[in-house]
Formats: structure tokens, sequence, C-alpha cells
């Protein structure tokens, strides 16, 4: 691939005279070899190296697919339980990835169908609050920091209250209104309390990138403020805003879990591996594997999406490595 | 996004309607509102250039000529800067009266600014390409792709070798000097009547100062814009500027044309402001220094700003501030456009 073979060469160094050297290194118009590289192709190609960022994308992916077709993984139902498969009944472990692969639980649903399906609850949960929440914290932290002022003072102090609130008390206080608590129920609770990590983080790149000179030179050469922020300020910021988005989604599934395991999370029949880890603990001793295995779920995928947000990080800030 | 009537092509004539400058600022004052005081940036500067004509604006850090900048390009920062007093007169018309919108469309299209840093003035997360392409884009409600061949066209103007191949790469691919072209080009896209230029080239090595400076004065003869250089640079001034404005502490305290002004400087701060520039026929001298430092903004001394450090100053000079007054020669010819805010403009220029 031309593309690697190009990519050993080490930064695209241009000499004083940018001219003369591209046109050596340029192969006529538009050729690969002078292939411009911008913060994020340059992010994207270290990714691509980092076998931290590939371990956790490939768990991240397989969670995705497991959480979209979760049939493609099991023809059991997480949800019909024969009381003759017990877990008190002779075990009958079956090859791997049939419904009897794992045991079954309590009340004889297979373990391994009910941890694929459980993949949905805490893939959505994440990645729904991430979303509101980046969409979120980070309009009210683009304003605050972009505009200063009484804006910022109104919307700093409004972040303070909500920082204040304990995120895990706070959504269970929330939660306990609702009598029937959906995925999308915890997920706004969870982006209720949420925002505020996200809002802190936007506003101060905002802050820092506002005072940068091409905001200045965009201003002097008559950019309105929506442009300002949106092609100026708003790129140049959102790198630290993603890594943490990216760090923060492993919290959120955790916190979603937590909730369940203490039953004013996701309520039945939706299956959700908090709600598997509280069912299990009671029999811990009898039958481990109903416990074990979605808390394992729960780790491999908040530390999928914190090793994938470490990767991000380091490809995006050179300076850290 | 808001498409700007673009001016006639072609040589324009020269200012407003009725042969006014260009561009004039009267009895401008800016003061920035800070926790240790207000500190007075500009106390009263007038000055005025006309199409086609260089005005080199002089002085140390802090004396207030990137503020005045800033103030006529309208992109001060407000609060904690204010401008409590003054006019800007663009073609006639005082900006300072306008609303937000109204500068907006004149910033870019008729009044444009070069930075001193280009690196820093360069979006990183854009190509060059794009980035000169907005101005046709936002301005003129250019297609993409007609904005690019545009942007294309402005490389070469400001002669960048192998434009075309260069068009998509960032910022950070370009030498200094080259970055610095693209900001000249990006100011020039939409043909402005009138460009500032703060520190052009402060942050180049030398050998690429004379190459930029060359590019700015050939640009402006072939436009006939109005050019506000400021710097603090008396070598890059001497071939480029038509005139000269020296400011200290906020205020101009001499104005003359760029010959007369090194020949015979008719305000002490000037007097040492050409000493202090290195001369090889001076060889193994003690280099002169202007004693002390710029004034505190805050607490601008009594009378003559520069008084402290003025080696001629006496009582009157820290009790009365001297207005910018008409130089004249011993027998009372007026000179030209020589005016000078000293007490003793006489003495220092014919003594």
């Amino acid at each position: 691939m031309s593309d690697v073979s190009q990519a050993t060469i080490p930064a695209p160094a241009t000499p004083a005279d940018g001219g003369k050297s591209a046109g050596l290194a340029g192969t006529g118009d538009g050729g690969p070899v002078g292939k411009p590289r911008s913060l994020w192709s340059d992010a994207w190609y270290d990714l691509r190296r980092n076998p931290l960022f590939v371990i956790s994308a490939v768990l991240i992916l397989v969670l995705l697919v497991m959480a979209v077709f979760p049939q493609w993984f099991t023809s059991a139902s997480p949800r019909t339980g024969d009381l003759a498969n017990h877990f008190l009944q002779q075990p009958q472990y079956g090859h791997f990835f049939s419904p009897e692969w794992l045991g079954y639980d309590a009340q004889g649903r297979s373990i391994y169908a009910r941890l694929v399906y459980g993949a949905r609850a805490s893939v959505t949960v994440g990645v729904a609050v991430t979303l509101m929440v980046t969409l979120a914290g980070g309009l009210i932290g683009m304003l605050a920091g972009y505009f200063g002022g009484w804006i910022d003072s109104i919307l700093s102090r409004i972040l303070d209250v909500f920082a204040g609130l304990p995120f895990l008390l706070g959504s269970m206080v929330v939660l306990n209104v609702f009598d029937v608590r959906t995925v999308w129920i915890v997920a706004l609770a969870l982006a209720f309390l949420g925002w505020t990590q996200i809002a802190r983080v936007t506003r101060g790149s905002v802050i820092t990138t506002k005072q940068a000179d091409y905001v200045q030179a965009a201003k002097a050469l008559g950019a309105g403020t929506g442009r300002i922020l949106l092609r100026h300020v708003l790129p140049n910021a959102v790198a630290p805003v993603i890594v943490v988005a990216t760090i923060a989604l492993g919290g959120y599934i955790a916190a979603e879990a937590s909730l369940s395991f203490l039953g004013i999370g996701i309520s039945p029949p939706t299956v959700s591996w908090g709600m598997d880890v509280s069912d299990g603990k009671d029999q811990l001793r009898n039958a481990p594997f109903v416990l074990i295995t979605p808390a394992v779920m729960v780790s491999v995928t908040v530390l999928a999406f914190i090793m994938l947000g470490d990767a991000v990080r380091n490809a995006l800030d050179p300076k850290l490595r | 996004m808001t498409t700007i009537d673009k001016p006639a092509a072609g040589p324009r004539p020269s200012g407003g309607a009725d042969g006014s400058p260009l561009l004039e600022v009267r009895d401008l004052h800016v003061e920035f509102h800070t926790r240790d005081g207000v500190a007075k940036a500009v106390n009263g500067v007038n000055y005025a250039v006309s199409a086609g004509e260089t005005l080199a604006v002089l002085g140390e850090s802090g004396s207030g000529k990137s503020v005045t900048a800033q103030a006529v390009m309208g992109i001060l920062d407000m609060p904690p800067g204010r401008i409590p007093k003054g006019e800007i007169l663009f073609r006639g018309q005082d900006l300072l009266k306008m609303s937000g919108e109204e500068r907006r469309k004149i910033r870019g299209a008729r009044m444009a600014m070069i930075f001193q840093d280009a690196l820093s003035s360069l979006n990183p997360v854009f190509t060059v390409g794009y980035q000169l392409g907005e101005m046709y884009r936002v301005h003129q409600g250019l297609s993409r792709k007609a904005a690019k061949a545009k942007a294309v066209e402005l490389m070469d103007r400001v002669r960048i070798p192998a434009a075309k191949q260069r068009v998509n790469d960032y910022p950070h691919q370009f030498s200094g000097g080259m970055r610095q072209r693209i900001m000249i080009a990006m100011a020039l896209a939409l043909e402005p009547d009138l460009i500032i230029a703060d520190e052009p080239t402060t942050a180049l090595d030398v050998t690429v100062q004379a190459q930029v400076m060359d590019l700015l004065a050939d640009l402006q003869r072939e436009y006939n814009m109005g050019l506000i250089l400021i710097t603090h640079d008396l070598g890059v001034v001497a071939d480029v500027a038509d005139k000269i404005a020296v400011m200290y502490a906020g205020r101009i305290v001499e104005t003359a044309p760029v010959h007369e002004l090194y020949k015979r400087p008719a305000h002490p701060y000037t007097r040492g402001l050409l000493d202090s520039i290195p001369r090889l026929d001076q060889k193994g001298q003690e280099l002169y220094a202007i004693k002390g430092l710029p004034p505190n903004l805050t607490r601008i001394p009594s009378g003559c700003a520069f008084n402290p450090r003025c080696p001629k100053a006496r009582d009157v000079c820290r009790t009365d501030i001297p207005p910018l007054l008409q130089v004249t020669e011993r027998d009372g010819t007026q000179l030209d456009g020589r005016r000078s805010a000293c007490h003793f403009w006489e003495e220092t220029i014919h003594g």
C-alpha cells in the first residue's frame, strides 16, 4: 500500500521553501504522496496503529452488533424460562454459544441469552446519555465560554447547582418518580444530572480557543458570530470534549448497571445486566455464573469505552506521549 | 449568508467622493477598565489615510498603536475596552455610529487586517484553500468549487509557488513567509479599500521580511489601497511608507513624511528611537537606548508622557501636555505634514 510506505516517513516537514518541496514531493495534481494531513487524519493514522484502540474498537463493534441484532448471537429467548432448567438441577453445559453454554438462572432462563440481550439496554443508555449530555452540555458550555459576561455567570451558576447534586443519588430520586422505567427514562435521568462535566470541559476549551488569533482574524475579515462559533471555535475546541465524552460513556453504562442492581434502574421485562447481577447475588455460592457473567460483561464494556477514550486522547493530544 | 455588493473593480477614486481621505481617525480615545483602574490606551489620536497611501504607525509595545487599529477594525474586546470619545470616518461615515452588523459587512470586504503571527492567525483544522475560499463563500455566496478556484488564483497572486498543488495543504505545512503571504491573500481577497497590517513582518526572519514588505507594497500599488502599517521596526518602514506617525503612551507625538523623519526628527522620542538602531559605522561604541520603560497606562505621567525618560525634559514638560503643533523651518516656512508634540521641537529639529 502506497499509503503505508509513505506513512513511515516521519512528519511532513515542510522546509522554508514550501513551494519547491511540495513540487518535489507531490506527484502532479493531488498525487497521493504529498497528501496533506489534518489534525483529524493524523489522529486517525495514530489510532489505527494503536493496539489499545483496535482491541477496544473490536469489542465495542461486537457489543453494538449484539445490541442491534441479538438474535444473531443466540436462538434462545432471554425472557422464557423453563424451571426444569433451574440452576439447582443437574447442570447440562453445552457447546460454546449454545443457550445452555453458561447454564441457567433461578428461573431457568438461559444466562447466555440474557447476556446477549442485556447489551441493548447498556449500549442504548450509554450512547443516548452521551449524545444528550454532549449536545446539551456542549451547547451550554460553548455559549458560556464564548460569550462570557452575564451569560457565563448565569449558565455557570446553573451548572454549579447541577454539579452539586450527587449523580447516582440524584438519579435515584428522579427515577423514583416513575413506576415503569424504560431505557429512555433512565437515560434522561442520567443525562439530566450528567451534563455538567461536559459543559465544564467545553466551556474551558472554548475560552482557550476564542482567544486564538485566528478567531480575531476571522472577526477582522468579517465573519459573523455563528460562523466564528461553528467554523473556528467549535472544530478547534471539540477534541477534549470528545475524549471526555468517550470516557464518560463507560461511566454511564456502569451507572445504569448500578441503578438496575439497586432495583431503581430499568424495570423488567427489559433485560439489563445490572438486574441480572442483582438476581445472582443471592445464589452466589450455588450458581456463581448467574452473577459473575453479567458483572464481567459490564466491566468489559466499561473498560472498552474507557480504553477507546484513552486512545482517542493520546491521538488528539500528541504532547501526552 | 449575507452577500455584499462589491465595489466596482479597477482604480478607485481617492477616498470619499468629495476628496476627503479614505480613513480619518479623529480624537480617538480608548480605555480599558481593569481591576487596577482605567488604562488609557489611546488618548486622542488623529490620523488620516488616503487611497494608495501608506501610513506607518510607529511605537513601542503598549503605545496604543495596535489598539487604535483594533478600534478602527471594530474587533476591540468591549468590555473591557471602551471608546469614550472620538470618530472613525471611513469614506466619510462614522464607523462608531454604525450597528454591529453594518460594521461586520465592512470588515473583510472594505477593510481588512493582517496579523503579526500568521500561523496562529490561520485556523489549524482547515486547509488553506478552504480558508481563502471562505472569504468568497461568505461575502459573495460563491460555490465551494468556484471559491477554491479563486483561492488558487489568490495564492498565485501573492506568489506562492505551486499554488494549485498546495491549495489543499494545512497552515502548518507552510513556512512562515508563505503563511504570511496567505494571510495577505486572505486580506486582499475581496479587494478592500483599506488594509491594516499589524506588525506583518515581526514574526518573520530578515530575509523574508523584505520579500513580504515588497509584496505588500506592490499589491497596494496595484489595487490603489490605503495601507496602515503598524510596526516598531524603523527599518521596515523606510522603503514602504509615505508618512509616519510616531505614537507614545496613546498619543501621536510626531508625524512626518517618511524620509524627513529619518533626517530630522522633531521629537526627542523619535530621536531616541532612531539612535537606538544598531549601526555598522558605530561598531564598538555603546548602543544608545532610551532609558526607563514605557509608562503604565493606568498612571500616565502628568504633562508630556515622555518626560520621565526624556533627556531634555524641563519643568514645563511635567505640567503641560504639549499639543501636536505644526513644525516650521527656522525662517517660519511650514514643513508639509510635519507636526510634533514637544514643547521644544524647535531645539530638537534645528539644534
